[in-house]
C-alpha cells in the first residue's frame, strides 16, 4: 500500500543526504504552492498584505501548530495521537479548576503541562506496555479524555481565570509578533534540532523505518514512543494554555474536532502517515500553507465548512500529485 | 467447552448479559423483551455500519468518511423526497445506496489506484463530504413536515412487532455473514488483510479487495444515510457528527483487529449492541448522559487491552514485498 509513496520519501530521510539537496522535494513543492497561495491572497484582496492582518490570521494555527510538531515525530516513529485534541480539551478544564481554586498563573501553566504529559504518558504506556496499535488506543483515549471534561463540566463553563493569564493568547512579544507565533517559531527550530541533529531524532528515523531492526541495533523502542506520546501530551498542554489564554473559557467542546486538521498539516507536510520519513521544515511550510489557505479564504467570506472541503482536497491532491506525476513520467520513458 | 469459553465471542456475550443484569437491578423494566427489542432497532444503524466498517478494517483499511457519507446521502434524499414527493419511495433509496457507492468507490479508487494511505484518503474525503452538505443545503435544515409519510415511516412499518429498522439490519448480518464466510471476495478480504504479501503472491489483487470493501461500506453508508434521515425526521450539516468513532469502537469491541484479518460478523455484532445498550441503558438508570463519552472511551481501551493478547502472531515475509511488486 505504501510502496509507491514510501520509497523515495524513505530514501531521502534515511541516508544522509544534504540539507539543501532534502529540500529540493516535498518541501520545494509545498513552499512552491505556498508562494502561489499567498500572491493569489494578494491579488484577492487588498486587506491581505496589511502586517496586522497577517499577524492576526497566525493565531488560527499557531496552536494546532505547536501540537503538530511533536505529532510528526510521534508519526515519522509509525505512531500515531488522534486524542490530541481530547488532551487539550482536558488540560483547560484543569487549568479552568485551578484557576477557580485560586492558583497562581505560573501554577495553572505547570498543572496543564503535568496534566497533558500525564495524559501522553497514559497513551504511551497503553501503546507500549500491551503492544495495542496506537491508532486504536487513541481513539479509546480520545472519548476518554473528552468525556471526562463533559463529565467535570455539563453543559457549564470555566472562566474565572486571572488577569494576566491572557498574556500567553493575546499578548505580543514585540510589534505584531504575538507571544504565540514567537513560542511556535522558536519551538519550530527546537524541534528541527531534536529531529535533524540529535541521537534521539535519529532514532526515530530508524525506529519508523524498521521497528525490529532498531530494537536489534539496540535502541530501546517501547521507551522511546513512550518518550514521544509523553512529548505530545507536553506540547497539547502548552496548546492548551494558549487556547484557554486566547479564548478566556473553558466549554467541553474546546478545541472540538482538532485532531484532524492537526494530523492534515503534518501529513501534508510530507510526513509518512506510515512512519520513517517527514521533516520538520515540510511540517513548518505546511502550517504556514494551511494558515494562509484559510486566511485568505476567510477574507473572501467563505464560510469555515466550504474552508474544510478545500482543506480535504488540498490533503488529497499534494499527495496523489507526485505519485501522478511519477507515473506519468514513467509511462513517457 | 474450554474453547467455548476462550471464544471472544462468548465473552462479549456474557459481558452484556452481566450488564443487563447489574441494569435489571436498578431498573428491572429495562429487561422487557419489549425494551429489549427496542434497544436492538436503536442500533440498527450502528450495527450495519459496523459491519461495513469491519469489511474496509479487516483489509487493513479505515474508512473514517462513513458519518459523512451518511450525512451527505442523507440530505441528498431528504432533499430529493422534499422536492418531489411524488417520486416512489424505492426510487429514492436506490438513489442514496447509488450516491453512497459513488462516494464509496471514490475512496477505494484513491486507495487502489493511487496507493493513499487509507486512513488520508478518508480524513480527506470525510472533510470533503461533510462541507458538500453544506453546499448543497446552504446549511439549511429539511424539516420532517417537508417530507412524506411514506419517507418516514417506512422502516417504521412493524412486522410481527418488529420494526422495519430492526429486519433492514437483520438482513444485512446475514447478508455480510453470507459474504465473509461463502464469497471468494469476502474470503479474500481475510486473506488480504491477515498478510497482503501471502494474498498476493496467491493471485489475490489486494488493492482492488480493498477497493470493493470500500464500495460496500459506501454503499451500505448510503442505506443508512436513509434510515438515519427517516429515525430522525431531520436532515441537516452535523447529521451524525463524529459517528465514525463510534462505528470504529464497536468493531474494536467486536474484536476485529485494526491491524487487519481478523474479525467476524457476530463478534462486530454484539459490539455494537454493547455500546447500543450502554447509549440506552445510561439515562434509564439515571447517570448522566455527560458520562457516556467516557465510559465508552473507557470500554474501547479495555476492549483493545483484551483483544491485544489474542491477536499477536507474527508471520515471516521469505518472498519479495507484495506492494514492491505492484509499482
Amino acid at each position: 500500500m505504501d510502496g509507491i509513496m514510501s520509497q523515495t520519501t524513505q530514501a531521502k530521510a534515511t541516508t544522509g543526504v544534504s540539507w539543501t539537496s532534502r529540500f529540493k522535494t516535498w518541501e520545494a513543492f509545498l513552499l512552491l504552492i505556498t508562494a502561489a497561495v499567498f500572491v493569489l491572497n494578494t491579488l484577492a484582496s487588498p486587506y491581505f498584505l496589511d502586517p496586522w492582518n497577517l499577524s492576526d490570521a497566525t493565531f488560527n494555527f499557531t496552536e494546532k501548530a505547536v501540537v503538530a510538531l511533536p505529532l510528526a515525530l510521534l508519526i515519522i516513529c509509525r505512531e500515531i495521537d488522534l486524542s490530541v485534541a481530547s488532551i487539550i480539551a482536558l488540560c483547560s478544564v484543569v487549568m479552568g479548576l485551578l484557576a477557580e481554586a485560586g492558583f497562581s498563573i505560573p501554577l495553572l501553566v505547570l498543572g496543564s503541562l503535568i496534566a497533558g504529559t500525564l495524559c501522553g504518558l497514559l497513551n504511551g504506556v497503553l501503546v507500549t506496555r500491551f503492544d495495542i496499535p496506537s491508532i486504536v488506543v487513541t481513539i479509546g483515549t480520545m472519548s476518554l479524555f473528552r468525556g471526562i471534561t463533559y463529565i467535570i463540566l455539563g453543559d457549564t463553563a470555566l472562566k474565572s481565570y486571572p488577569s494576566g493569564f491572557e498574556y500567553f493568547g493575546q499578548g505580543y512579544v514585540y510589534w505584531v509578533f504575538s507571544f504565540e507565533f514567537v513560542s511556535f517559531l522558536v519551538l519550530a527550530a527546537v524541534f528541527y534540532f531534536l529531529l535533524h541533529r540529535t541521537n534521539f531524532g535519529r532514532r526515530t528515523y530508524a525506529i519508523g523505518n524498521n521497528p525490529t531492526a532498531a530494537f536489534y541495533s539496540g535502541i530501546n523502542v517501547a521507551r522511546h514512543r513512550l518518550i514521544l506520546f509523553c512529548l505530545v501530551g507536553l506540547f497539547c498542554g502548552l496548546a492548551s494554555v494558549m487556547l484557554t489564554s486566547r479564548l478566556g473559557s473553558t466549554r467541553p467542546t474546546i478545541a472540538l474536532g482538532w485532531e484532524l486538521s492537526i494530523i492534515t498539516m503534518v501529513v501534508l507536510g510530507g510526513v509518512n502517515i506510515l512512519g520513517g520519513s517527514g521533516t520538520i521544515s515540510g511540517v513548518v511550510i505546511a502550517v504556514f500553507l494551511m494558515g494562509m489557505v484559510t486566511f485568505g479564504l476567510g477574507l473572501l467570506n467563505v464560510p469555515g465548512i466550504v474552508m474544510s472541503i478545500i482543506i480535504g482536497l488540498m490533503l488529497i491532491a499534494v499527495i496523489a500529485m507526485p505519485i501522478l506525476l511519477r507515473r506519468f513520467k514513467q509511462r513517457r520513458s | 467447552m474450554a474453547n467455548l469459553l476462550k471464544n471472544r465471542e462468548t465473552q462479549l456475550a456474557a459481558v452484556i448479559v452481566l450488564m443487563l443484569v447489574l441494569i435489571a437491578f436498578v431498573n428491572p423494566d429495562f429487561i422487557a423483551p419489549s425494551n429489549l427489542l427496542s434497544v436492538y432497532t436503536e442500533s440498527s444503524i450502528l450495527i450495519i455500519l459496523a459491519l461495513a466498517q469491519m469489511l474496509v478494517v479487516l483489509t487493513r483499511c479505515i474508512d473514517l468518511s462513513v458519518a459523512a457519507n451518511v450525512a451527505l446521502t442523507g440530505m441528498v434524499v431528504a432533499m430529493i423526497n422534499s422536492q418531489y414527493p411524488e417520486l416512489t419511495l424505492p426510487l429514492v433509496i436506490a438513489a442514496g445506496v447509488v450516491l453512497g457507492t459513488l462516494l464509496g468507490m471514490i475512496n477505494g479508487l484513491m486507495v487502489w489506484k493511487l496507493g493513499i494511505p487509507a486512513i488520508v484518503v478518508t480524513l480527506g474525503t470525510m472533510s470533503i463530504y461533510r462541507g458538500i452538505v453544506f453546499l448543497i443545503s446552504n446549511g439549511e435544515w429539511v424539516n420532517s413536515h417537508e417530507m412524506s409519510l411514506a419517507f418516514i415511516n417506512t422502516p417504521r412499518t412493524e412486522i410481527f412487532g418488529v420494526q422495519g429498522f430492526a429486519i433492514i439490519s437483520l438482513l444485512i448480518i446475514a447478508a455480510i455473514y453470507i459474504f465473509t464466510e461463502k464469497r471468494p471476495l469476502g474470503r479474500e478480504m481475510y486473506a488480504a488483510g491477515n498478510s497482503p504479501t501471502a494474498a498476493f503472491y496467491t493471485g489475490i489483487d489486494v488493492g482492488r479487495t480493498q477497493f470493493w470493501a470500500f464500495t460496500i461500506s459506501g454503499m451500505l453508508s448510503g442505506l443508512c444515510g436513509y434510515l438515519w434521515i427517516s429515525r430522525y425526521a431531520v436532515a441537516y450539516v452535523d447529521v451524525a457528527l463524529g459517528f465514525e468513532l463510534q462505528v470504529v469502537a464497536a468493531c474494536v469491541i467486536g474484536g476485529v483487529s485494526i491491524m487487519g484479518g481478523i474479525g467476524t460478523v457476530l463478534g462486530c455484532v454484539l459490539g455494537a449492541l454493547f455500546l447500543g445498550v450502554i447509549n440506552n441503558a445510561l439515562p434509564v438508570i439515571g447517570i448522566s448522559p455527560f458520562w457516556q463519552m467516557a465510559i465508552s472511551g473507557s470500554v474501547i481501551v479495555i476492549a483493545v487491552i483484551a483483544n491485544s493478547r489474542a491477536e499477536r502472531k507474527v508471520g515471516r515475509i521469505i518472498l519479495r514485498k507484495a506492494t514492491l511488486a505492484r509499482g
